[in-house]
């Protein structure tokens, strides 16, 4: 197998994709992308703990992701790969041209960012990084569980 | 203690809402708990909600799920924040037994909270 979803995500590892996904997929490990994170022990058992104990929880930062990307893929299991903003997509993408596809699962409503989708808010400059994502080649949907329609980046942004 | 202990109920949707309205309903106690819902909400503003519902006194964080964005909130919250402690998997036994139980530090709440909470979880008979 391979990673089955790379996936925006600004809450990271919560019910949706520990359950939502984790289950229809057979998930058995999640690789977390995050520089911050990967920095800091607690914040890595905080997300540890909302994992059951037969998946995998891998944290990387960009570089790392980079890195290790080819070996990710050819894992014979089945992983998701989250990242918690566009800037980190953004980051992996240009450094690893294995980065086919993106699903925004959930990025939520704060100041100066307008409604898309009922779970997907962008400002202006985050729409355009998700299009300029797009023309260089990686797919960009938004669904945030399996039974939903995948939504093409035209429709919502 | 000399402030009784706040419960702020951190869950997904509404669930939050209707267990402050069902302790309300059974014990006629109001104001104790304050209910804060992840639904559309960023990590940072996840973090402001909790803030608000706290309002800077001592308080139990009774969250939903043993992980996900309520409990790495909360979790980050209590971290930064003296007088709060956490229990996960929020049930109404729990807070039934935590309103009548409010004078105590955060940390021996929690413990009883769970312990309430534990005790009311069953296999009955047919």
């Amino acid at each position: 197998m391979t990673i089955a979803l790379y996936r925006i995500d600004d809450r990271l590892i919560h019910g949706q994709v520990v359950v939502g996904w984790g289950q229809p997929l057979d998930v058995a490990f999640i690789v977390l992308v995050d520089d911050e994170v990967r920095s800091s022990d607690w914040e890595q058992d905080l997300y540890r703990m909302g994992v059951p104990a037969h998946i995998e929880v891998v944290f990387a930062s960009v570089d790392e992701a980079a890195e290790r990307l080819p070996a990710w893929e050819a894992d014979a299991r089945v992983g998701i790969l989250l990242v918690p903003d566009i800037d980190t997509a953004v980051g992996l993408a240009g450094r690893s041209n294995r980065v086919k596809r993106f699903n925004v699962g959930g990025i939520h409503h704060r100041a100066g960012r307008t409604e898309r989708l009922r779970f997907v808010y962008l400002t202006d400059e985050e729409r355009d990084k998700l299009r300029r994502l797009a023309a260089s080649g990686v797919e960009v949907t938004a669904q945030d569980v399996p039974t939903a329609r995948a939504v093409p980046l035209a429709e919502f942004a | 203690m000399s402030e009784p202990l706040r419960g702020v109920i951190v869950s997904h949707s509404a669930v939050a809402q209707a267990l402050v309205s069902a302790v309300a309903a059974i014990t006629g106690i109001d104001g104790v708990l304050v209910p804060v819902s992840n639904e559309g909400c960023d990590n940072d503003a996840l973090g402001e909600r909790l803030r608000q519902a706290v309002a800077a006194r001592p308080a139990v964080l009774f969250v939903d799920l043993p992980g996900g964005s309520c409990l790495t909130n909360s979790v980050r919250y209590a971290k930064q924040h003296a007088d709060i402690a956490v229990v996960t998997g929020v049930n109404l036994a729990m807070l039934l037994d935590f309103v009548f139980h409010r004078d105590v530090p955060p940390a021996d709440a929690a413990r009883r909270a769970a312990e309430a909470g534990g005790k009311a979880i069953r296999v009955t008979a047919a």
